[in-house]
């Protein structure tokens, strides 16, 4: 189970960074979102893998699983969905005003067209 | 149990909900946030003269006690942060009501959530609820900088969406490796375990303790992650890049504290593993960010480089110049943070007396109110540079007499002063070109600040001028906040009790 959860993290966290650092927003919102998914598994992971055992005090139980990486998880769940739900619109929004997804809003090599762009952003 | 201390995260928090369901209601709203402000003002004084007594106190969350539960912790450090927090949100929330608020939806909830976010980090001594608390002002930062949009904004919160949540991810990581090494979260456990780790648990710890500098070194916009920061606080609207002043701060109070408490000299193997790498990029950071100043093409822009200038100096300060060096940087965080927020909206009000022109670095039309913008702008500039009788003179000599002695004074001193000499000729071409490159005739689309847009600004300048005329107590106070720094025992003691009266420890792990 060890080298199945690792080795999954290690190629999560590595499609997540090589999409962060892409050009295009959707590719980055991708890429964040990835890294979120390898975050959350490490956070649980780090409550040591235990399979089929309670987190919570029961009297017949041996031994615990770790309740407050679960926890952790949870916060950081709620938090993660949050922020990729904005980001989604903040890519769109911005896709919509500067009419490009690169996510310095413009084309690579278009300086002129910027201008022009945000200068009709600033007059909506 | 002191319920006084969880007042500046939940006042904040209740207001901004009640805020929330008020909706557009634009008089009602301002009415509500004002006089919210207002009252957290008076809660941080208080909690300011408890805190300057000198006794560490804790909150329980839940009555939950130390180790299991959440914590929050007032001491001299916090408690005088979260008096500058108010203090700075009290003038850039009046300066907003002056017109920005109306531009667009929440803005007064969202400025609350924000002071909400800012005092819980400030107070928390739980690292992941540290986690949540950057969490919460991030969130409200992300809306504020695009309050007002425009696509200048869209793009620079593209970018500094886009690095914080890389930077959370990050933190995360940092913190889970802490807790299934230590086995805890909170912050004065995590500085006993971490002191007494397994010699096997170090590389991990130390690991996890550089990823936290790292994700404390985006918030505080350290080289070479300060590249957000500039193009963000340039492009947000006046009165949030006023507050935004205080949220590097946020960084830097982090770096403080869990360099001092966690990784302190007491931690065994792991101490002090962040003083080899400060002190290079704080350098560093000084010098590109005095390079931006010069180079700036908007007035706003300068200023935001001025920020990150704050940032490294203080830096310096704290690595080199150990508890007088501390006690200086923290001398010099309030007055640059006052100075800078106050230079923000007084850029606003240049702008918008120039008309068309804005704050671009250019010859323009003739201001309107030419003669007060220019006294109060030399003021700030006078101010920010250091240049004798002002706080920033007094702060920056503060600095410079704690690294005297240091092995690294010759690069300390010769930085600071060189980069102050730079801000001071950078700030005089900036005026030059504002104030006397002009034409004759005003722009017909300038806008002449009005009495209540100065008040705030002059009040800002006020508290700077107060720090040079109670220049002793203060830096009597800071001293003591260095000294009660540089003694985590007291921390420790304080929230997780003495050693012999401890609650009973968490259950052994299960021998796997």
């Amino acid at each position: 189970m060890e080298l199945l959860l690792s080795s999954a993290l290690g190629i999560v966290t590595a499609c997540g960074v090589y999409l962060i650092l892409r050009g295009r927003t959707f590719s980055v919102v991708l890429g964040l979102s990835l890294l979120g998914y390898a975050v959350n598994l490490f956070i649980f992971a780090m409550g040591r893998l235990t399979s089929s055992q309670p987190p919570v005090i029961v009297e017949q139980a041996v031994a615990y699983a770790d309740p407050l990486p679960q926890a952790l998880v949870l916060t950081a769940i709620v938090i993660g969905f949050g922020m990729t739900g904005f980001i989604v619109e903040l890519a769109l929004r911005t896709c919509h005003d500067t009419k490009s997804d690169h996510v310095d809003g413009q084309e690579p090599g278009q300086k002129a067209k910027v201008l022009r762009a945000s200068k009709e952003g600033k007059k909506k | 149990m002191n319920h006084f201390l969880a007042l500046p995260i939940v006042l904040p928090a209740l207001t901004a909900a009640l805020l929330l369901l008020l909706g557009d209601r634009l008089g009602l709203t301002r009415l509500i946030s004002f006089l919210s402000s207002v009252a957290l003002l008076a809660i941080s004084v208080q909690l300011f003269s408890q805190a300057s007594a000198g006794d560490i106190q804790t909150y329980a969350l839940g009555d939950w006690s130390a180790p299991f539960g959440i914590v929050l912790v007032l001491d001299r450090l916090s408690g005088t942060l979260v008096l500058l927090t108010s203090v700075v949100a009290i003038a850039a929330l009046y300066y907003s009501m002056q017109g920005w608020d109306n531009r667009g939806k929440y803005f007064h909830a969202l400025f609350q959530f924000q002071l909400m976010g800012i005092n819980g980090a400030f107070l928390t001594g739980d690292l992941f609820n540290l986690f949540v608390f950057f969490e919460v002002l991030l969130i409200a930062s992300y809306c504020l900088l695009m309050y007002g949009f425009g696509a200048r904004r869209l793009k620079a919160s593209v970018h500094y969406v886009a690095i914080n949540l890389t930077g959370s991810a990050i933190f995360l990581i940092a913190v889970s490796l802490l807790y299934s090494v230590t086995g805890t979260l909170n912050m004065a456990h995590l500085a006993e375990q971490v002191a007494t780790s397994s010699p096997d648990d170090i590389a991990l710890i130390r690991s996890a303790g550089l990823m936290l500098l790292g994700v404390f070194g985006v918030k505080a916009a350290l080289f070479p992650l300060y590249f957000w920061l500039p193009t963000a606080y340039a492009s947000a609207c006046a009165p949030v890049a006023a507050l935004f002043a205080i949220m590097t701060k946020v960084g830097v109070y982090s770096i403080f504290r869990f360099t001092t408490l966690i990784f302190g000299g007491a931690s065994g193997a792991s101490a002090d593993i962040t003083s080899p790498w400060l002190l290079p990029v704080a350098l560093v950071t000084l010098a590109l960010a005095s390079l931006g100043v010069l180079a700036a093409k908007r007035l706003l822009e300068l200023i935001a480089y001025l920020t990150v200038a704050s940032v490294g100096t203080l830096l310096i300060a704290f690595t080199a110049g150990g508890t007088e060096g501390l006690s200086a940087a923290l001398f010099y965080l309030v007055h640059s943070t006052l100075i800078v927020a106050a230079l923000f909206l007084l850029a606003e009000m240049i702008a918008q007396s120039r008309g068309e022109a804005q704050d671009t670095l250019h010859s323009g039309p003739a201001m309107l109110q030419p003669v007060m913008l220019g006294i109060v702008f030399m003021l700030g500039a006078v101010i920010v540079g250091g240049l004798p009788l002002s706080s920033g003179f007094l702060a920056k000599l503060m600095i410079l007499q704690s690294t005297a002695g240091s092995a690294s004074m010759p690069w300390n001193w010769g930085m600071i002063l060189g980069t102050s000499l730079i801000t001071m000729i950078a700030l005089s071409r900036a005026g030059s070109m504002l104030f006397w490159k002009t034409s004759y005739d005003a722009s017909p689309t300038a806008k002449a600040p009005v009495v209540t847009q100065w008040l705030p600004v002059v009040f800002l300048f006020g508290c700077s001028l107060m720090m040079v005329i109670y220049a002793a107590p203060l830096k009597h106070f800071t001293d003591a906040t260095a000294q009660q720094l540089n003694t985590p025992e007291q921390y420790i003691s304080a929230v997780l009790g003495q050693t012999e009266d401890r609650v009973p420890r968490a259950l052994p792990k299960e021998a796997k």
